[in-house]
This record gives C-alpha cells, sequence and structure tokens, in this order.
C-alpha cells in the first residue's frame, strides 16, 4: 500500500515531548479512521511509525486527522518537528477499533495511562455525542506528574459536563496539585459504574494495562468486555512483515484493540 | 434403499523421455520464460537459470546431515537423484530486496513501484517446496492484503515438480503431509524411471497449460510397468526419510514456555538466522528508508528479516524478545503452532534444510520431539 | 451525631467484624474535624493515631531539603489513614497534610494495641485488615515506582 501525501493543516505542542498533528490530504484521502484505529505516517527517507488517531472530524463532515505523537526515536523526533504546511505520508487506517456497539445500554468505563489517552480520546467524544446510548460515562486518567497530564484543557471541559464523571491521578506531584497522587487502579474504587454491566476500555503501558485489567476482574467487569490496546513493532501493518506477532495474533491486523479473554494469555507470558 | 454409484476417473500419465525432457525447457523458453532450476554451482546444488537438461546436476547427489551439507558426483545419468537443493524457490517469488515506494520533495509525489513483469518457470521442484509455495500464498495472497511483487510472479508461475527419490538424511516431508510426491500446484508433476542409458518420466499433466505443453510433446501413455516403478519411488522414499515429526509434539511442546529443553537449545543456537533465510516459508520482512545525497528523492525498501535479530520485537523502550531463547522459542513454535491459528496450515513443509543449514546442527525434529515427551517442566 | 461504633459499623475497612470487636475498637476512638492545609502527622513524630476518612483528603508528603515537597499519596473518604502505629518503633515516616476539610474518627494507638493484647482475636483481625493495606499500597507503590508513563527510550 502507498502512503498518501498529507499536509500538517495545525500542530499544537501538549507536552515537553509530544505533539499533535493535524493532517488533512493532499489529493486522496484515506479511508476515515475509526477510534481505537492506527495510521502508519511516513517521514519519507526516515521511516514510518504506527500512531493512533487521536481526533476525527465529526460524523459526516470533513476535517483533518489528529495524531498525537510522542518523540521517542528519529522518526517520531522528525514527526514533531514538522511545521504548518509540511507534508508527510500517510497509510491507513489499520486494525481493530474500539466498538463502541458492543456498549449500547452499558456503563462505559475509560482508564487511559500516559499517552494512552490520546487514542481513547475519540471514544470518549464518540460517546458523548451519542449519550442516551450508555449508562455512566467515565474516564479515569494515571499520569507520570502533573504536567505530563495530556489534553489538560480538554479534560476540564469534560470534567465541567454533568453526564461524564472524569477523575485524574499522578504518580508524583508537589503540594501545588490539588488532584490526586496515586496508582490508577486506586480510582477504581470510586468508579460510579456497575461492574457485571461494564465495558470497560483501557488504554496505556502494557504494565498497567495488565494490573488494570487484573482489578478490574476482581471487581466482576467480565473479561470479555474489558478491551485493551496492544502495542509492537510494526513494519508492514498488513500482517506480511511478522514483526507484531503476539502469539498467534498479529497486533496490526488482529489488534491492536484486544479483549482480555484473548490479551490474557499473551501478555502474562514472559518472552524474555 | 439407496444406490451409490461410484465413478471412476482414471488419470492418465504419460511417459516422455530426455529427449521430451529437453523440449519441455525449450518450449518454456520459447514462451518467454526465465526458467529456473537446480545446477551445481559453488560445490553446492543450487538454483539458478538453467538453458537445457545438462546444466542440471546430473549425475550428481547429497549428502545433508545437521550442520553439513556436501554435493558430490557419481558419474551415473539420474538426473534428479538429489534432494532440495540449497536455496529455496522463496527469493524469485519474493525477492530478497524490493524497492516499494518513492518519493519526491519537489513534486510531492508518492509512488508505489510497479513490479516488474515477469516470467518463471520453476524446473525439478520438489514436492516440499511445491508446497511451500502454497503456504507462501495464504500469506501474501490473502484478499485482506495481497503483496503485488508476490501476486506477479505467482500469478503466471509454470511449474515443473519432481518425484523425489532420494530424500536426504534430514528430509521429513512424509511427516508434514507435503511429499515426496507432488500432489498439487504443479503444471506438470515427473517421476524419474529406468536405469542409465534408460531414464524415462512418468508425467503427470495436471493443468490445462500443463496438458497443452505435453501435447506437443512426443509422449506415450504410461504402461503397468512405468506406473509401478513410479510408484515404487515415491513409497521408497516415503520408507526412507531421514526424521519424522509427530504432528501431535508440536501443541505439547508449546503448553511448557519454561521447560528446560529451551535454555538448552538456546545455549547452541547462535541467533544466526540461517534457518530462516534457507527456509521456503519464513517470510518475515523489514522496511529501509533511503534519501539520495540531496535528501529530495526517498525510497522505501522492503528487505527479509529474521525473529533472531534482537531489533525484530525492538519497542522504544527496548526489545520485547531480548534472549536467544525466547527468540529461539518465538520461531520455533511460529513455525509449527501458532502458523495453525493464523494460516490453518502448520508452517514447515519437512525440508530439512533448517537442520542441516544451522551451523550448529540444531534439528528442529529432535527438538520438538525432545519438548514434548521429556519431563522437566518449571510446575 | 451518629455513635463511632455505627460510623465504624459502616466503613468498608471494619467490614466482617463482630459487633463486640467493632465497639472495642470504637471504645478507643474520637470524631475529629481539621481544617484545609492542617498538619495530620508529621515524620519522625510518634504515632499516637490512625485515623479512619469519613470526608475530605489528606496528602502524604515527604519534605525534600532542596525543593518543595513530594506527595506520594492522597487517601480519601472511605480509606484508612496511618499504619506506623502497628510496629515499632510507632514513629510516623511521612507527613500528613489535609487538603481540605477532614472529618474522620481518630483512634488512639496505644489503647487500641491494649485491646489487641488482651483480646488477640481482636488483633488477628485487625492485623489481616492491615496487612490487606499494606499489600495494595506496596503494590501500588512498586508500580508508581516503575514509572511507566515515562519516556524510556533504549
Amino acid at each position: 500500500m502507498v502512503p498518501l501525501p498529507y499536509r500538517v493543516s495545525w500542530r499544537r505542542p501538549d507536552l515537553a515531548d509530544t505533539v499533535t498533528l493535524a493532517l488533512e490530504p493532499v489529493d486522496d484521502a484515506i479511508a476515515r479512521p475509526t477510534a481505537g484505529q492506527f495510521d502508519m505516517v511516513w517521514e519519507p527517507g526516515v521511516g514510518e511509525v504506527p500512531i493512533s488517531v487521536s481526533g476525527l472530524p465529526g460524523n459526516g463532515a470533513e476535517g483533518p486527522l489528529e495524531h498525537t505523537i510522542r518523540a521517542v526515536g528519529p522518526v517520531t523526533t522528525a514527526l514533531c518537528a514538522k511545521e504548518v504546511g509540511d507534508v508527510v505520508g500517510l497509510r491507513g487506517p489499520f486494525g481493530h477499533g474500539w466498538d463502541l456497539r458492543r456498549a449500547d445500554g452499558r456503563d462505559l468505563l475509560i482508564v487511559a495511562g500516559g499517552l494512552g489517552l490520546a487514542p481513547v480520546r475519540p471514544v470518549v467524544t464518540h460517546a458523548l455525542n451519542d449519550r442516551d446510548r450508555f449508562g455512566r460515562v467515565v474516564l479515569l486518567l494515571g499520569a507520570r506528574d502533573p504536567e505530563s497530564v495530556l489534553y489538560a484543557d480538554q479534560l476540564e471541559r469534560w470534567r465541567g459536563r454533568f453526564d461524564v464523571d472524569v477523575e485524574v491521578t499522578v504518580d508524583t506531584a508537589t503540594p501545588a496539585w490539588h488532584g490526586d497522587v496515586g496508582m490508577v487502579t486506586k480510582l477504581l474504587d470510586r468508579a460510579p459504574v456497575t461492574p457485571a454491566d461494564t465495558t470497560a476500555i483501557v488504554c496505556g503501558p502494557e504494565v498497567m494495562m495488565r494490573v488494570l485489567a487484573g482489578s478490574l476482574l476482581d471487581r466482576g467487569v467480565p473479561a470479555g468486555e474489558i478491551w485493551l490496546s496492544l502495542e509492537r513493532n510494526m513494519r508492514c501493518a498488513i500482517g506480511h512483515c511478522g514483526h507484531c506477532q503476539l502469539g498467534p495474533l498479529f497486533v496490526c491486523k488482529d489488534g491492536p484493540v484486544v479483549p482480555w479473554t484473548d490479551a490474557r494469555p499473551l501478555v502474562v507470558a514472559r518472552e524474555r | 434403499m439407496e444406490r451409490v454409484e461410484i465413478r471412476t476417473v482414471r488419470v492418465m500419465l504419460s511417459v516422455i523421455t530426455t529427449t521430451g525432457l529437453e523440449a519441455v525447457i525449450d518450449r518454456l523458453r520459447a514462451d518467454r520464460r526465465r526458467v529456473i532450476g537446480p545446477t551445481v554451482r559453488d560445490g553446492v546444488i543450487a538454483l539458478d537459470e538453467i538453458e537445457s537438461l545438462g546444466d542440471l546436476p546430473v549425475g550428481w547427489t547429497d549428502e545433508q546431515v545437521p550442520g553439513r551439507y556436501r554435493a558430490e558426483e557419481r558419474g551415473t545419468d539420474e538426473l534428479f537423484g538429489h534432494a532440495a537443493p540449497a536455496s529455496s524457490w522463496k527469493q524469485l517469488v519474493y525477492p530478497e530486496r524490493t524497492l516499494l515506494v518513492r518519493s519526491n520533495r519537489e513534486d510531492g509525489s508518492m509512488e508505489a513501484v510497479e513490479p516488474e513483469p515477469t516470467r518463471l518457470a520453476f524446473f525439478g521442484m520438489r514436492s516440499c517446496d511445491l508446497r511451500s509455495l502454497e503456504l507462501l500464498d495464504r500469506v501474501f495472497l490473502d484478499v485482506a492484503a495481497t503483496d503485488p511483487t508476490y501476486a506477479e510472479r505467482r500469478a503466471d508461475l509454470f511449474v515443473v515438480a519432481v518425484t523425489c527419490g532420494s530424500p536426504a538424511a534430514t528430509c521429513f516431508c512424509a511427516s508434514m503431509g507435503s511429499g515426496p510426491v507432488p500432489s498439487a500446484g504443479h503444471d506438470l508433476g515427473l517421476t524419474e524411471i529406468g536405469e542409465d542409458g534408460s531414464r524415462r518420466f512418468v508425467v503427470d499433466a495436471a493443468t490445462d497449460a500443463g496438458r497443452a505443453l505435453l501435447a506437443t510433446l512426443p509422449h506415450r501413455d504410461a504402461g503397468p510397468e512405468d506406473l509401478a516403478a513410479a510408484r515404487d519411488v515415491g513409497a521408497r522414499a516415503a520408507a526412507h526419510m531421514g526424521r519424522t515429526l509427530d504432528p501431535a509434539d508440536p501443541p505439547v511442546a508449546a503448553a511448557d514456555l519454561d521447560h528446560p529443553r529451551w535454555t538448552q537449545v538456546a545455549e547452541r543456537c547462535l541467533s544466526c538466522a540461517n534457518c530462516t533465510m534457507v527456509c521456503p516459508t519464513c517470510f518475515c520482512s523489514t522496511t529501509e528508508d533511503t534519501t539520495d545525497l540531496t535528501g529530495a528523492v526517498a525510497e522505501r525498501w522492503r528487505r527479509w528479516d529474521s525473529c533472531f535479530t534482537l531489533d525484530f520485537s525492538y519497542l522504544h523502550g527496548g526489545s520485547v524478545r531480548q534472549s536467544g531463547m525466547s527468540r529461539y522459542r518465538q520461531w520455533l513454535l511460529h513455525k509449527l503452532v501458532t502458523w495453525h491459528d493464523q494460516f490453518d496450515t502448520s508452517g514447515c513443509v519437512g525440508c530439512g534444510r533448517c537442520i542441516t543449514w544451522c551451523p550448529v546442527g540444531i534439528d528442529l525434529t529432535e527438538e520438538v520431539a525432545a519438548l514434548a515427551h521429556s519431563t522437566g517442566g518449571s510446575s | 451525631m451518629t455513635a463511632i461504633d455505627e460510623l465504624l459499623a459502616e466503613h468498608p475497612f471494619f467490614a466482617g467484624l463482630t459487633p463486640e470487636h467493632v465497639e472495642l475498637i470504637a471504645g478507643c476512638g474520637v470524631n475529629v474535624h481539621l481544617a484545609p492545609g492542617a498538619s495530620v502527622f508529621d515524620e519522625g513524630q510518634p504515632a499516637d493515631t490512625f485515623y479512619v476518612l469519613r470526608r475530605g483528603s489528606v496528602a502524604i508528603e515527604i519534605a525534600v531539603p532542596d525543593r518543595e515537597p513530594m506527595v506520594v499519596e492522597t487517601v480519601g473518604a472511605g480509606e484508612v489513614l496511618g499504619m506506623s502505629w502497628l510496629l515499632p518503633p510507632y514513629r510516623w515516616t511521612f507527613d500528613g497534610r489535609a487538603r481540605d476539610d477532614i472529618s474522620a474518627v481518630e483512634l488512639d494507638a496505644a489503647c487500641l494495641r491494649g485491646k489487641c493484647d488482651a483480646d488477640p482475636a481482636l488483633g488477628y483481625e485487625l492485623y489481616k485488615r492491615f496487612a490487606g493495606l499494606m499489600r495494595d499500597r506496596l503494590q501500588a507503590t512498586r508500580l508508581q515506582l516503575l514509572d511507566v508513563y515515562g519516556s524510556h527510550v533504549a
């Protein structure tokens, strides 16, 4: 599959090492991604990386595809340095996303850790645009410290609404932080959801997701209703290069969103 | 009471001589095909373009044991008296390096590089390698994601397959259900019978293209003697397989990821990736991005990769599979177990190349049997 | 104003205790209210008390000489605060600061330790619960230490 040229229509520095790029097609466009899917973003001459979509235009509307990128290597560093008007290549969308139709009539519990808030952001906006379909909608976020809370403005706006509960905790802080300090699992006790009727969407570092899924299970959320987003080395994104294999799964096409029933035996096996 | 009618369809087999076989190569070349076949090169039986039967390793055989390959000339006129050639046919349908995309910053273009049209004929392909094509089809011709280069080369391929008469000590195609007699996927299937001075070939023309080609050659119907001799070649080969692999063993091996045998084999494994390179079904690749000196033109290449490399599973914090053990385990369990989940078949065709070409002679049939049948789990 | 033993009986930490044991514990307790910013306990001071939080949250902090104090955990309504009273040398190891209005039951450590010595069954029940609390805090602390959200570039 060939990358299509996409132009940066705006950029927003989110954190010290994280930037959101809004991409619009120069010519042809890729198919519209759904929440949880990812694109392969190409910096010609440097490389290609999988980035989840973190923002989608509203239903039926035209608009840019937002991608939140953290600089951790040569490709992502180059992408974070892109200016408005610069062109990158985009292939996609790839993978299975979070299918919110499964959560119809259920409480929706979204737990994000660190940069994991980026892929779930379209889930929250989608749920809030279609609010009546769900019971309680709860967003729990764990971050490293107050300076690392992603989309802080957006979180404040969501907190201000009456139809969604938002709780944020950090691993460490100074007293200037008036929010919670502690592991994100602690927030589960306060989540106003009925576990047996909850669909949980979990996204963050694999250690955090593993521990969190166990905690959700302990509290009575069915394993088939806990949905993780997995990450592995990806090159082709179409199941040909073999890099992203996790047991029998190709994370690029059988995932990245995987229910805990399938993910559990794979992520607890010690690979090293 | 129902009456069941049984209709017998008799497959017509033919016989051709070396003259006829030479004509097969001529016809294929006249059809603008590059004919690839086994040939002696650098002291091994390897694959290369051939122009006539004389290019084949006539009278040669091979000795393959764990970690050792020897080809030797016996001075007979047997055309196919050897086992799987040193290289697999994989690189002809799935090149080691492929240019995928080119971009130009000056005009903003990003273009897929169309595969060059190729017309190939595989001559003297063994059933294990023929089966490997069927397996690679499942990877690269998936409806959801088709590889253009593979599809292009595969679409117009003509295959002359050969029954193995001299399996090597490392062969176990019979265990994997992929030989020694070619059963599907060939256009012409040959079995070499006869003696020095009177070699002839029982031919199974399996496709319309195969039948059309056979019709242009001098041939006769196979008689009972020919058929018996041909059956005998296959039967003897099946009975003399160098090794076996019990299909019930791999799932048992997969059940104990901490079996001490994994550590033992890892102590021998060099992570040299030879096995993945010679394996006819290993398909992993990676991508490389290059630019010209000005930085204006960028190219994206695909090249073969191996799960044995340390950075194969690299995430920005480090590699998921850091130890040689975890990488050997990944390779073995993918090939023999998770291939079933992914592609509904084992990924192994029993060609034995990984055993022959492993510098330390690791034998996956021995490893799987030990993992499945010896005790020593951690629980 | 609800009696202390009713408050404790409702509290999840004490679920499963016999009414007799609840009454014993309540006998060591008083209701307290603290203003925002008040110091609940100080590092190094004798751990004479522990708290059953009913309303408000407390920041567990550690003072660092060259910068602002670091908050290692916040403990809120429905949680129990203070484990240093259980084991010698019975000294607080962190600072505790009220972040907002606190309503809590403050339990006298010496009183309760005495009752546990006299009634080992009571002691066993309390220690089981505190052991679970320590396990949860230890696990969470270890995960916080891992800095999982940090960018770990190899």
